[in-house]
């Protein structure tokens, strides 16, 4: 069992144990985009379900931008349960009697694998700053060196969510003889303009702080709090449809019978965001909120073959599920569209449906039956069809 | 439960194929082709309802429109194209066959036949357009914007210049038989559907 490990979350630097580590990378070093290297790296992990004694029963699973490893295990820092509870365990979608689960947290993340919150070797102060960009590239390739050390040559499912699918297929491009089967959820081949933009609002919330220090509030006893809380009200808001928020909140007030003239939260809409705000503060890194969006701004499947979406998966005979949500705004269905139609051109296993949902971008954390349902019938064929 | 039309494509498909169905609607004629033939089956239907269940049942089948995601497949992906009861409810019936015959190294379509007796009968009667219980829609809301009678249908087939390998005539109690295709006169007056298996020549 290898050794778990206590990171510091929040304003209060509050002290929270992430469950078991792994240290990647020993012998040689992980080369990333940017051309920068990393050499005996931490990555943390969280399994459920046990590997087959042929190690063909492995699912990876990949979470989304604020996600970490804790996707069916209450968080340590929050208490809340898993984002996918409702998905993983025995006789589940995933089910923990047949299949062995494997949920990293991704490079740069904050919640035990190597981010901007680690200690730097070379100046021994947390890296900040100086940490490198990386991209959803280097994510999957340390992804690959934990699939190594657990001696899993062939993956049996990549399953992945908003950035989490763009990890399954950035998995499918560059290590195409790696997996049997990929489920991309609500995910794009690419970051477009309206998500980068979104994207960058957050980031300058952030840096615009006093409290970020120029990246080095853990060094000076600060935290930008206010900055990361308005990044998370934004991307919160993008999360969610029109149709949703009305239907949710309306223009109802809060505790109130009548508006206050002034700029409290008189609408329940603000009290929520602000909430919603607060409580993400308590658990995320904002250097880490900056490097991680900046990988998802920098993904472009296509743009990385030649301009051909195609010519990324024309290696594969992977089996392929792509579902999307019709109020999506953030990662619409034409984006998946383009991935299904690069499939089809080789005329690949694919499948894909859009659902129809009121729960925007957000629908693929919550429980939807014909989601559940359609991932568990993709589930079951494929792992037939390698006799799982 | 398959289609009468069904029973005999399935019958018409080798083992270990690799088939698209164009149309697929929940995947019944996919099922059965992957349990009794281990075909590797595809399927492209535009119904929501009919993929989420069709994928539920875990086949691959993908939400789309034929009329525009044809063109994205690639020339003999597949061994058969399988076009039932689809070409009528297309905005380009002539180009979806082009396709069918592009993707796939044979290409099975079954068609209503427009020509059946009773239609004629019905029309000349009533003054009309047909209405039956395979014809189950008012003129102003049916999604069959494109029917064809079994002449009207070689006549297409002669003009993309496709071979025409097989002819077979489904009958209203549900027996079938070959008809030649220089007389499809009897065909075209009696059968409820025509089923075709077709070859690009190039």
């Amino acid at each position: 069992m290898p050794a778990t490990v206590t990171l510091q979350f929040g304003p209060e630097y509050q002290e929270a144990d992430v469950g078991q580590i792994i240290h990647l990378a020993k012998e040689e070093p992980l080369r990333l985009d940017s051309g920068a290297e990393f050499s005996d790296f931490p990555m943390a992990f969280q399994t459920y379900g046990s590997l087959n004694a042929d190690k063909s029963n492995a699912i990876l699973l990949c979470h989304g931008l604020t996600g970490d490893q804790y996707a069916a295990t209450p968080h340590p820092v929050t208490g809340k349960p898993g984002w996918w509870e409702h998905l993983i365990g025995p006789n589940k979608a995933l089910d923990t009697n047949r299949f062995f689960i494997i949920s990293p947290n991704v490079l740069g993340g904050c919640m035990g694998t190597l981010g901007p919150k680690h200690i730097n070797p070379s100046t021994n102060t947390p890296y900040n700053l100086d940490f490198p960009v990386i991209t959803i590239g280097d994510m999957v390739r340390a992804q690959k060196l934990l699939t190594k050390s657990l001696e899993i040559d062939k993956l049996f499912c990549i399953i992945g969510g908003s950035m989490g699918g763009m990890l399954a297929l950035e998995w499918a491009a560059s290590h195409p003889d790696s997996m049997h089967a990929i489920a991309a959820i609500a995910t794009s081949p690419r970051h477009t303009a309206q998500n980068i933009a979104f994207h960058e609002i957050g980031r300058q919330a952030i840096i615009a702080d006093p409290q970020w220090q120029g990246g080095n509030y853990i060094n000076e006893g600060s935290y930008p709090a206010a900055g990361l809380a308005v990044a998370r009200m934004t991307a919160h808001v993008t999360y969610l449809s029109q149709e949703g928020l009305g239907q949710k909140f309306g223009r109802d007030l809060q505790d109130r019978s009548h508006v206050t003239y002034g700029f409290d939260a008189d609408f329940q809409i603000e009290s929520y965001l602000r909430y919603q705000g607060k409580s993400f503060v308590e658990r995320f890194d904002p250097n880490s909120y900056l490097y991680i969006t900046r990988a998802m701004d920098y993904f472009d499947i296509a743009a990385a073959h030649g301009g051909e979406l195609r010519n990324a998966f024309k290696n594969t005979e992977a089996s392929f599920c792509l579902i999307s949500f019709s109020s999506d705004w953030l990662f619409p269905a034409t984006e998946a569209r383009q991935v299904v139609q690069a499939l089809s051109s080789s005329a690949a296993d694919v499948s894909f449906l859009e659902i129809a949902s009121d729960k925007g971008h957000d629908a693929f954390l919550l429980e939807e039956p014909l989601f559940i349902e359609a991932l568990t019938g993709f589930i079951n064929r494929t792992s037939r069809k390698i006799g799982l | 439960m398959l289609r009468a039309d069904q029973q005999i494509i399935a019958s018409l498909i080798e083992p270990n194929s690799k088939v698209i169905d164009i149309g697929c609607g929940k995947g019944e004629l996919l099922q059965i082709l992957e349990q009794d033939k281990n075909v590797r089956g595809h399927g492209i239907e535009l119904e929501y309802d009919r993929v989420a269940e069709a994928v539920g049942q875990g086949l691959s089948v993908i939400q789309g429109d034929a009329d525009i995601d044809l063109v994205h497949y690639p020339d003999n992906g597949f061994d058969y194209t399988v076009l039932a009861l689809t070409l009528q409810v297309m905005k380009d019936p002539k180009a979806a066959l082009q396709h069918c015959l592009r993707i796939g190294k044979q290409a099975i379509v079954v068609i209503p036949n427009f020509g059946h007796i009773a239609n004629r009968w019905y029309l000349i009667k009533n003054g009309k357009m047909p209405i039956s219980r395979q014809l189950s829609y008012q003129w102003y809301e049916t999604p069959n914007i494109h029917f064809c009678t079994i002449k009207d249908f070689l006549e297409l087939c002669y003009e993309v210049d496709c071979s025409i390998e097989q002819r077979i005539a489904l009958y209203n109690n549900k027996s079938h038989k070959c008809f030649d295709g220089c007389r499809p006169f009897g065909a075209n007056l009696f059968a409820k559907q025509g089923i075709f298996i077709l070859k690009s020549k190039s």
